[in-house]
């Protein structure tokens, strides 16, 4: 790319995926503004019209709001601290010379490609549910009271069950990382007189901040936008206890037919997703310059 | 005090023997060079002696104590990696205090100790910079700045100056010098190089494929190498060797000649021969040729040679520099 004549080429080839991935964004974040300044519900068709703010002030005036948006932080931030205090543990685990490595490293890689519909399926109906589920048998055997998760502590279980789908991720990624630590950096640690903590906290956590920062950054994107464990285990109740702002929107548009509101709400996710974007390139972003 | 024993030191892997039962000892204020052509063992060695490999049998002595089981940092040796190993996201001051911090020392002390390495190395203005954003020459420094505050009884080189190019290579070789008589400290230092090795060492170790050829002082591994490998490793440009016919008139299986105990001339001598390439360094020429019967001989001719390639010329050894080998290759004396 040294050249000005293979940089205008370079700009050439790469415009026309450029266009199309700008369409393909444009045009629903276009549609989604339009439909959010219109008051068009499903169940009275043929009436759309301008309605200004309304939907805006609707939606961000319903108290199921205020209780989405503080659901949705909890849930990334739940999520977020799991992952990757349990990735970090778990990376050094895996990082250490064991019998049957391959096949250890691979059993944890595996929650990653169950789909989030049927993991939160087998978590509600075999882990959770409060009669057939194997924390109720444990509870039994040990003379306990089942616990009814998805009841009492809906938020926590889903986090719980995300955690879960999210830390081979982690790991995976981590783990990469801590096999590019230089040995020679460790074996010098440990001449200094590090022991294994020093040497943790000093030379591996230290190498580990840009991936823990990709983490962080991927892992964001994707837990904003957290539903098909809502909708498969508690539809965000009891009441909104689990309600986060994605279930929010899709009750509001297709449960109750209002799609300017749902869109309103929409517009309103987007901005909120870019302060939480901006606020993490400011705190972490410089970890990934090098 | 830094007096090291091996003894019947033995490192296998799985069933790979890579130094076989080895003795040697170190003395206080010694600075000894490994030296041996690469994967013939010396890091390992270092590594053995520094505790960062288990040894498979044998023992370790420091100082007279058993420290065959005592974990590396608890020796007191202080160590300098071929990578340097500095922490890259400390900045220099950081890297030279990490022992002393990890020491639980004063930090006030600590800062008068690095300051004070910072000075001998010339690294004073560099102490808040990054070690990424150093050159390979002041990394070095840095990774001997480490060593240096922690006072070691010993300190293991590993192959330090690889990284370097050739001039910094010929600088920080008189620092490390100097540096030893400065602080009179035991070092172990380790390379291929056997420049490095004669120019630097009070005593050489000769590795080869994890086994002692030859311990002693540059001058005696140079006149009286014990056997042929020694004979070929030590010396610069290698020495010549002759086998067959004319090794016999002097009773050996080989002999062996180095390129500045060869007389060329043009008009007489013992050995005829045809000029191949000249290397012209100035201060001497070494001059490739090939003798009828002997095979190539390397000759060093002091200062500026008039020798063209096809040249014939005459070669006469000096008869008290010719080193004698038996079948084996041994010396014989
Ligand atoms: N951890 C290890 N496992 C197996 N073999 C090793 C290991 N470390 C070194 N070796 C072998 O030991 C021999 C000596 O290696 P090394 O001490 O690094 O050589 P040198 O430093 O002299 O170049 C080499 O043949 C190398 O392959
Ligand atoms: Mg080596």
């Amino acid at each position: 790319m040294a050249t000005k004549h293979s940089r205008a080429a370079a700009r050439l080839m790469i415009s026309p995926a450029v266009l199309l991935l700008l369409g393909w964004m444009i045009v629903p974040l276009a549609m989604t503004l339009y439909f959010s300044f219109q008051r068009y519900n499903l169940l009275m068709p043929g009436m759309e019209e301008f309605t200004g703010f309304t939907n805006y002030r609707f939606f961000l005036t319903d108290p199921a709001f205020f209780a989405a948006l503080l659901h949705t932080l909890q849930l990334v931030l739940g999520v977020l601290v799991i992952t990757i205090v349990g990735g970090v543990l778990l990376a050094l685990l895996l990082d250490q010379p064991f019998w049957g490595q391959g096949i250890v490293r691979i059993l944890v890689i595996a929650p990653f490609f169950v789909m989030p519909t049927v993991s939160a399926l087998v978590w509600k109906n075999m882990f959770l549910n409060p009669v057939n589920g194997l924390f109720a048998h444990i509870a039994k055997f040990f003379g306990l009271q089942p616990y009814d998760f998805l009841a009492q502590a809906p938020l926590a279980s889903i986090i719980g069950i995300v955690s879960w789908q999210w830390l081979p991720f982690a790991t995976l990624i981590l783990l990469t990382a801590l096999q590019s630590l230089d040995q020679e950096q460790l074996e010098a640690a440990e001449m200094d007189g590090a022991g294994p903590m020093s040497r943790f906290t000093y030379i591996m956590l230290p190498h580990l901040a840009r991936a823990i920062t990709v983490v962080i950054l991927i892992q964001t994107i994707f837990l904003l936008s957290v539903f098909a464990e809502i909708l498969v285990t508690t539809n965000g109740g009891p009441g909104t206890a689990s309600t986060n702002l994605t279930y929010l929107i899709y009750v509001q548009s297709l449960l109750q037919f209002d799609v300017g509101g749902g869109s309103a709400g929409g517009v309103v996710a987007i901005i909120l997703a870019n302060i939480v974007a901006i606020f993490l390139m400011r705190m972490i972003g410089k970890n990934l310059e090098s | 005090m830094g007096r090291i024993t091996l003894d019947k030191v033995r490192k296998a892997f799985g069933e790979v023997e890579v130094i076989p039962p080895l003795d040697l000892t170190i003395d206080d204020g010694e600075f000894v060079v490994f030296v041996g052509p690469s994967g013939c063992g010396k890091s390992t060695l270092l590594r053995l002696i520094a505790g960062l490999e288990d040894i498979t049998s044998g023992q370790i002595r420091i100082d007279r104590e058993d420290a065959t089981d005592v974990p590396p940092a608890k020796r007191g040796l202080a160590m300098v990696f071929q990578s340097y190993a500095l922490y890259p996201h400390m900045s220099v001051r950081k890297n030279i205090a990490f022992p002393l911090k990890m020491a639980g020392m004063d930090p006030t002390e600590i800062d008068k100790r690095v300051n004070e390495a910072a000075s001998v190395l010339n690294l004073a203005q560099y102490l808040d910079r990054r070690p990424g954003q150093l050159s390979g020459g002041q990394r070095q420094r840095v990774a001997i700045g480490r060593a240096i505050v922690r006072e070691p009884k010993a300190f293991l080189f590993d192959e330090p100056l690889s990284n370097l190019d050739a001039a910094l290579r010929v600088n920080m070789r008189l620092e490390i010098s100097e540096l030893h008589q400065t602080l009179k400290t035991t070092m172990i230092y380790v390379t291929h190089d056997q420049v490095e090795a004669m120019t630097m060492a009070d005593k050489i170790v000769v590795l080869h494929a994890g086994r002692i050829e030859q311990v002693g002082s540059p001058l005696e591994l140079y006149r009286t190498p014990r056997n042929r490998f020694v004979a070929g490793f030590i010396g610069s440009p290698k020495m010549n060797f002759v086998e067959g016919a004319e090794a016999a008139k002097y009773d050996a299986h080989s002999i062996g000649i180095r390129p500045e105990h060869v007389d060329m001339s043009r008009e007489s001598g013992v050995w005829q021969g045809r000029v191949g390439v000249s290397e012209h360094l100035g201060s001497d020429t070494f001059s490739h040729v090939h003798v009828d019967g002997i095979g190539t001989i390397n000759v060093r001719t002091s200062g500026e040679v008039d020798v063209r390639h096809g040249d014939t010329v005459w070669l006469t050894p000096t008869a008290a520099n010719i080193h004698r080998f038996d079948k084996e290759g041994l010396a014989i004396r």
